[in-house]
Order: structure tokens, then C-alpha cells, then sequence
């Protein structure tokens, strides 16, 4: 008997068990003649159905796949020339970048630093507060003021990146620029916290999701040692999740270091070196967004070299990110 | 023999059902008393009920007094910690925290403020000696705990319930989810641990109520039809349920 079964499927396993049984009975034999003809034209349909779709699927998947390779090819393509012609320890640890000055001189370490500390001081900011936050919404709080606040906290997810740098513009600025008594309140402070806002709801979402997927048994085992519920959540729960929250810091970084437009209205954006908390600075994100409209020559080709060492930072930070999802998928 | 814990006319509803029916028990001290009774008959409530894990669920509500020691454990002044920490507990399925098998059994004694090396490095040989597992695991107690068997597992959570030195020890079914060679070393363990505890335990096996228990109670709808000495309640019952119960005929 002859079947269309390229791979060995449950379907098709069933299908021969129960041809099998029709030939044993002699009766079932003379009448499954007919069915077997209707069946295996069917069959062959259905299997070239199945390739078209799954050819279909293969396509869909790899416009993604192929627009990454894309990217990162043209990115290398276009940066690498004007790293070539500055020199590589110039072009990353130049201190001054003056790209349309008589004598151009192009460092990008104000803005490498600059993306740097402004990451690093959101996330000292925001990780606290959205990890408290997660503790509160995945253990203690009630299951209505979890589900209000987590629907504003997809909220805040949601807005979108220009108007927390207009609400920055408009209320954080001149509120530093008065707090502290200093001229201007665009700098990296103003970015610090707006980019610890921005945060926020990545970190809270998948640290409550790891700390939901806590088993129960835990904490009951530690109640009934006599911890208090408090100490459970921070002795028990959190260490059980901490791959997952290390992933969501990880995550809050990502999305703070590759964030351009509210930076760029609340920073200042002048490319100093990030001396101070007050300094008006630009991030490598806001380096290549403000001069690309009016660039030409080798000021151009530097831009896209800058526009690489952010990608770097975020293929780095990508791999940190599969690193620790992956050792939470394996426990 | 004195009783540790005696419960008074307590009922127990979660929310509108009446789980427990007005029980009234004498658990006496430093022996096994076995609590049988078909599935939903409420005695994993009941269990739950004497160290006040019952307390986390929401809409449960009970009537009636439980006297540990003479004090009512329902009483304000109690300290829910300190009474979990008399009366300890061992559950189900093993459950060791996703952590090293000492961080495990060290648990407890942390918690309860007992935070010196040398002391704790005791604390923890004693507990997992008393339940015959120090043998096994004394060369990987920096190993995560979750790497041993179930029934190794489910003998670490009995080291350490014990290692906050509790006086009761509450099992709920604590060998239901183990293969037999497993289950016969911690009915052994059992046995052995009746010389410096009370221990209640919930099963489902009849056997292992008539190999391991001094006193069994039968639970029958949430309510506790006979208690008495283990030998009498399996050769002469007095209820007609609890016969119908351990012959076979139901549940």
C-alpha cells in the first residue's frame, strides 16, 4: 500500500495502524477499495497545501532575519571607512567632536560616556523603583489594585517618546534649573530621569512576570517555617526570579541607551563631556539624529560610524539578555 | 499521655461552604496520630488549620478554639512566626527552595535570628542526621537542592522542618508523591522521629496509617467521625462509616 508521508507524522501513524487493521478483516478490505482512492488524492492535496503554507511562514520569518543582516552590513559598510580615516583610538577617544568646524575634529568619547552614564543613572534610578514596584503588584497588593495599576503601567509603556520630552521639557527643566539654582536645567540629569521613567515599565512587566511564575510551594514552605510574608517575598521569591529581573534590567538598559528624542529635548544637546550632572550633553543617539539632515563627506561617514558603536552596545546588551533568559529557560 | 493540641467545637468555612463540622480532638504528645478520610473530606484543611497556614487564604473563616499548649492559637496575642515555629510542617510534594541544600536547611534557623557559622554548621549536621539523609548529602551540602532525588528531596524538607526545633510536625500526605523504597524510608524516619515529636500526618494509604500511626482519626465530609487508638479503629471500628471506610467500601 503506497502513502504520501514525507515525514513521519502522528497523523500519518495513525492512518497506517488503522490500514492495518482494515486488511486484517477480509470484509473491510473489499469495501475500503474506494475510501483509499478518495483518501490518497486527498492526502497528496493536503501535503501540498502543507508546503505552500510552510513555504509562506519561511518567507515571513526570514523578511526579518534578512532586514537585520541588512542593517548591520550597511551599518559596517558605511562605518567602518570614516573609523579607518580618523583612527580608531581618535575616533572613540577623541574628547572633542566639532564636526563643522575649519580644522573638524571628531572624538566620540563625550558621547560614548555620556550614553553611558545617562544609562547607568537611570538604571540606579528606575531599577529600584520598578523592582519595588513588582515586589508590591506580584505579592502584595490586591488583585484589583494590581490590575489597575498594571493597565497604567502598560499606559506609560505606551506614550510615546517625544511627549515624555515635552512633558521633561516643559516641567523637569526649569523644575532643576530652580531646584538647584543652576542656568540651565537641560542636561544630564533631566535625561537621567526622564530615561529612569521610560524604563520603568519594561523592568516592572517582566520582573512581575518572573516573580508570578515563582511556584507557590516556595513561599508556602517558608511561611510555614515561620517567616514573615515580607521575608519570604525578599528571601524566597526574589532569588527564585532572579534570572528573569536580572533579564528585565537588562531590557531597561536596552531600552534607555538606544532611546534618541526625549533625550535629545531635555539634554541639552551640545557634545561636552559629561562632567557634571548639569551639563548640557549629547548621547550617541541624539549625535547621529541632530547632524544627519545637514551632514555631507566625511561627517556623514563619522555618523554612521557612531551609529555603530551604538549598535555594538546593543548587541552586547542583546547577548547579556539572552544569557540570562536562556539560563532561566534551563533551570 | 498528655494532648499538645486540643481543638474545641471548631468549624471552618470557606466562604460559604462549611469545610470542618464542629471537631473536637486530643492529639496527644510524642506520638503519630493519622488523619484518614476520602478526597475533600477536609483533613489537609484541618492540618493546615493547626499551624495557621490557612490564614493566606482569602474568605476563610473559623469558629471554635485550638489550644496548643494551652494557649489559643487564634488569640491576638499569638505571633503567627513563633507559633509556625512549634509546630512545623512538611508538605505534599518536596518543595526545597531553588537553593544549596544547606542554604536549605539553614533556612529556618536564619529566619529565627541565629546568624553564627559554627552554630548553624551544627544545626544543620543535627538536622540532617535526625532525618537520615546526612549520610547522602553531607559531600554536596553547597549543591543546589533541586539536583537530588524526590525522595531525598522530600527527607531535606522534613531536615528542614526539624531544624527550627519545632515540638509538632505537621506531614500532609508526605509520601503521596514518592516510589515505594522512598516511602518506606521516610515511614522508618517517621517512626523514629515519634521519640522527640508529635507528629500529624495526613494520608491516603490505610496501610501506611495502620504501619506508621498510634492514634488515627477518620474525617467523613468535614466531619470527624471517630478518633480513637489506631489498632481499635482498624479491628473494631465503632461507626459504620469508618468500617465501610477502611474495608474498602467507599472513598
Amino acid at each position: 500500500m503506497r502513502r504520501i508521508c514525507s515525514r513521519p507524522s502522528i497523523f500519518c501513524f495513525g492512518d497506517f495502524i488503522m490500514a492495518k487493521k482494515k486488511k486484517t478483516s477480509t470484509e473491510q478490505v473489499i469495501h475500503s477499495t474506494e475510501p483509499q482512492g478518495i483518501n490518497l488524492d486527498h492526502s497528496k492535496k493536503k501535503q501540498i497545501l502543507e508546503n505552500i503554507v510552510h513555504g509562506i511562514f519561511l518567507l515571513l520569518g526570514l523578511i526579518a532575519v534578512g532586514c537585520v543582516l541588512l542593517i548591520t552590513v550597511y551599518l559596517f559598510i558605511s562605518g567602518v571607512p570614516a573609523i579607518h580615516k580618523i583612527g580608531i583610538v581618535d575616533f572613540l577617544f577623541g574628547r572633542e567632536w566639532a564636526s563643522t568646524a575649519a580644522d573638524p575634529k571628531y572624538g566620540i568619547l563625550p558621547f560614548i560616556l555620556t550614553s553611558i552614564y545617562g544609562t547607568a543613572g537611570a538604571v540606579i534610578l528606575g531599577v529600584p523603583i520598578g523592582f519595588m514596584t513588582s515586589v508590591y503588584l506580584s505579592k502584595i497588593a490586591s488583585p484589583r489594585v494590581k490590575s489597575v495599576m498594571q493597565s497604567a503601567v502598560s499606559l506609560l509603556a505606551g506614550i510615546p517618546s517625544v511627549v515624555y520630552g515635552l512633558v521633561g521639557m516643559l516641567v523637569l527643566v526649569p523644575g532643576i534649573r530652580k531646584v538647584f539654582n543652576v542656568p540651565d536645567g537641560a542636561g544630564l540629569l533631566a535625561a537621567i530621569i526622564v530615561l529612569a521613567i521610560m524604563i520603568l515599565p519594561s523592568i516592572i512587566k517582566m520582573s512581575v512576570t518572573a516573580l508570578d511564575a515563582v511556584p507557590k510551594e516556595y513561599e508556602d514552605a517558608s511561611l510555614a517555617l515561620g517567616a514573615t510574608p515580607i521575608e519570604t517575598y525578599f528571601r524566597v521569591s526574589v532569588p527564585a526570579a532572579k534570572s528573569g529581573i536580572a533579564a528585565a534590567v537588562v531590557l531597561g538598559v536596552g531600552r534607555a541607551i538606544g532611546e534618541a528624542m526625549a533625550v535629545m529635548m531635555v539634554a541639552g544637546n551640545v557634545p561636552n563631556m559629561p562632567d557634571s550632572l548639569f551639563q548640557s550633553v549629547r548621547f550617541l543617539t541624539t549625535a547621529v539624529a541632530s547632524e544627519m539632515a545637514y551632514s555631507s563627506g566625511l561627517q556623514r561617514q563619522a555618523l554612521f560610524s557612531v551609529a555603530l558603536v551604538l549598535f555594538m552596545f546593543i548587541m552586547l546588551i542583546n547577548a547579556t539578555l539572552n544569557f540570562f533568559l536562556k539560563r532561566d529557560g534551563n533551570k | 499521655m498528655g494532648s499538645i493540641i486540643s481543638v474545641k467545637d471548631m468549624c471552618l468555612w470557606y466562604g460559604d461552604y462549611q469545610a470542618l463540622k464542629d471537631l473536637n480532638i486530643e492529639i496527644p504528645e510524642k506520638s503519630i496520630t493519622a488523619l484518614i478520610g476520602p478526597s475533600g473530606c477536609g483533613k489537609s484543611t484541618f492540618l493546615k488549620t493547626l499551624n495557621r497556614m490557612n490564614d493566606l487564604i482569602p474568605g476563610v473563616k473559623i469558629t471554635g478554639n485550638i489550644y496548643y499548649e494551652g494557649t489559643d492559637i487564634f488569640s491576638n496575642d499569638v505571633d503567627v512566626s513563633h507559633l509556625r515555629k512549634e509546630i512545623g510542617m512538611v508538605f505534599q510534594h518536596p518543595n526545597p527552595f531553588p537553593m544549596s541544600i544547606y542554604n536549605n536547611v539553614a533556612y529556618g534557623p536564619r529566619t529565627h535570628g541565629i546568624t553564627r557559622k559554627v552554630q548553624l554548621d551544627e544545626i544543620v549536621e543535627q538536622a540532617l542526621r535526625d532525618a537520615a539523609i546526612w549520610d547522602e548529602v553531607k559531600d554536596r551540602l553547597k549543591k543546589n537542592a533541586l539536583g537530588i532525588s524526590g525522595g531525598q528531596q522530600q527527607r531535606l524538607c522534613i531536615a528542614r522542618a526539624l531544624a527550627i526545633q519545632p515540638k509538632v510536625l505537621l506531614m500532609d500526605e508526605p509520601t503521596s508523591a514518592l516510589d515505594p523504597i522512598s516511602t518506606s524510608r521516610i515511614e522508618d524516619l517517621i517512626m523514629e522521629l515519634k521519640k522527640k515529636y508529635t507528629i500529624v500526618i495526613v494520608t491516603h494509604n490505610m496501610q501506611q496509617a495502620v504501619r506508621v500511626s498510634d492514634y488515627t482519626a477518620f474525617f467523613l465530609l468535614g466531619e470527624l467521625v471517630e478518633f480513637g487508638k489506631t489498632d481499635d479503629i482498624f479491628s473494631q471500628p465503632k461507626d459504620k462509616r469508618t468500617e465501610d471506610y477502611i474495608t474498602g467500601r467507599f472513598g
